[in-house]
């Protein structure tokens, strides 16, 4: 076997450093590279030197809240907060499909099913309140498809 | 390494993995570590070994060409090429490429051998490997492409696109993805495909296994996340954008959940160049693939070559000249 030949297969020899071998295809293979890297970095171009933005902030300053003594929710904050999607769903089927219109709380107070008059009533402010989070995480909840936006200003 | 050791060893190396995550969230109160530095490294470690292996790959010469020829090579001018499965233009090779890595081409032509009494050998179409590939491959794809919502502010609208079409039959709430029901169906199909059948079962090696049971595992936490223990999606995004960013930030309360998921996807991220995985570079280097079958229309030089010691017959003509000359012999050249 020839000497070059026998280094380039020997993992002893000093000549298989993969840096310093010769590239076939070299260009094909470069252009791989590129779009490989392109695409890794994608996320991180979109965001090139701008800062992290600002987490959203739900606000519930509404006049309704506002007159409240006690200020919570229907269910505690922690169950909204990570349910209230799967609620406003059982809402719909109980009033629409099973002509249920009032809703039992786990503190034994009774409230009308209704989004539009019920939750909007003292959430009021949709843009503030709604929109703020699933702006953020890009959810889009169907629920407008149906009801009436309140209207609001700005 | 038998069966046995082989399922079992990844299953428990994927069940250790979440293990070490949970306890090092919730007992250790590591969440910088689980949510910052190991995503770090995880993606340096892919991005860097997914360049080396392509390098060590490309530095490789091709001795002689060995394509595939799975259709009719270029041949008389009656006799009609098949220009995709036996290319002799880069073209053709190219294009042979997109089958091969958009449509998986060469898993659709998968057969299904037995021997039946009689005895009797018969080959038969077995598709679904290739459907379920496709299945899988596709919705990773999707999925992938959907989670840029957390890695981009605002979210572009073509996310926001793909996210309606994906949850389109608007089932269950949160709306329930189609691509998150066949990546899990997919994976599933694939193990148990080692798992039943023989052939398929004898040849499965934990680098088989582990993958499949790692990939399980990121889709089953990411839809017990989304489905079921619901994580705070906000404080997510929040980590996400900051790790985008390079200004790490741990929110509070995110949830166990998400730290075991982001593990997981950590942890395949760094085996990623070490395995089979790599065959997302490999696909475009496959020498039976992606080289025109013109090894007899064109001359091929073996870049090994080396310089071969040559004595032409002119030289050996001057060596001996005289003496074949007296010998009556013809020469090419008369001085």
């Amino acid at each position: 076997m020839h000497e070059e030949w026998k280094t380039l297969f020997d993992p002893s020899s000093p000549k298989q450093v993969p840096l310093v071998r010769k590239f076939f295809d070299g260009w094909k293979v470069t252009i791989g590279l590129i779009v490989f890297l392109g695409i890794s970095i994608l996320p991180f171009l979109f965001d090139l030197g701008k800062a992290a933005p600002p987490p959203p902030e739900p606000k519930i300053d509404t006049p309704e809240i506002q007159k409240m003594v006690e200020k919570k929710c229907i269910e505690p904050k922690s169950f909204m907060k990570t349910e209230h999607m799967v609620m406003l769903d059982d809402w719909r089927d109980w009033y629409v499909r099973e002509g249920r219109s009032i809703y039992t709380a786990t503190d034994g107070k009774q409230y009308n099913i209704s989004l539009s008059n019920t939750c909007m009533k003292c959430h009021s402010n949709k843009k503030k309140f709604c929109d703020e989070c699933h702006n953020y995480a890009a959810v889009t909840p169907y629920c407008w498809d149906c009801h009436i936006e309140p209207k609001e200003e700005g | 390494m038998s069966f046995g050791l082989s399922f079992w060893v990844s299953l428990i190396a994927v069940l250790a993995l979440i293990l070490v995550a949970w306890v090092g969230v919730e007992g250790a109160k590591l969440n910088f570590l689980f949510g910052a530095i190991i995503p770090y490294v995880a993606i340096a470690i892919f991005v860097v070994g997914m360049i080396y292996r392509i390098l060590k790959w490309a530095s490789i010469p091709l001795p002689f060409r060995i394509p595939t020829t799975t259709g009719q090579q270029k041949s008389l001018p009656w006799i009609k090429q098949n220009k995709i499965e036996n290319p002799s233009t880069a073209l053709g090779a190219a294009i042979r490429m997109v089958f091969e890595v958009l449509l998986f081409r060469s898993l659709f032509r998968n057969m299904r051998t037995e021997l039946r009494p009689g005895p009797r050998l018969s080959f038969a179409s077995a598709k679904w490997l290739w459907l379920a590939a496709l299945a899988f491959h596709y919705s990773f794809l999707i999925i992938l492409i959907r989670h840029l919502r957390l890695f981009i502010e605002p979210v572009p609208s073509p996310v926001k696109f793909l996210e309606m079409i994906d949850s389109f039959f608007q089932v269950w709430v949160p709306l329930v993805y189609i691509t998150d029901l066949m990546l899990i169906g997919a994976v599933t199909y694939l193990l148990l495909r080692r798992v039943f059948i023989p052939q398929m079962r004898y040849i499965s090696l934990p680098s088989d296994y582990f993958p499949l049971f790692l990939i399980l595992g990121i889709g089953i936490t990411g839809g017990l996340m989304r489905y079921f223990y619901k994580v705070n999606v906000v404080g997510i995004k929040e980590l996400t954008m900051g790790l985008i960013n390079f200004s790490p930030k741990i929110p509070e309360g995110i949830g166990v959940l998400f730290y075991i998921h982001l593990f997981l996807v950590s942890t395949l991220f760094a085996y990623f160049p070490f395995s089979k995985l790599m065959h997302m570079a490999g696909v475009f280097l496959s020498p039976t693939r992606n080289i025109a079958n013109n090894n007899r229309a064109k001359r091929h030089i073996n870049p090994w070559n080396y310089p071969v010691k040559v004595h032409t017959y002119e030289e050996y003509e001057d060596d001996y000249r005289e003496f074949m000359k007296d010998a009556g012999l013809p020469l090419e050249k008369e001085d």
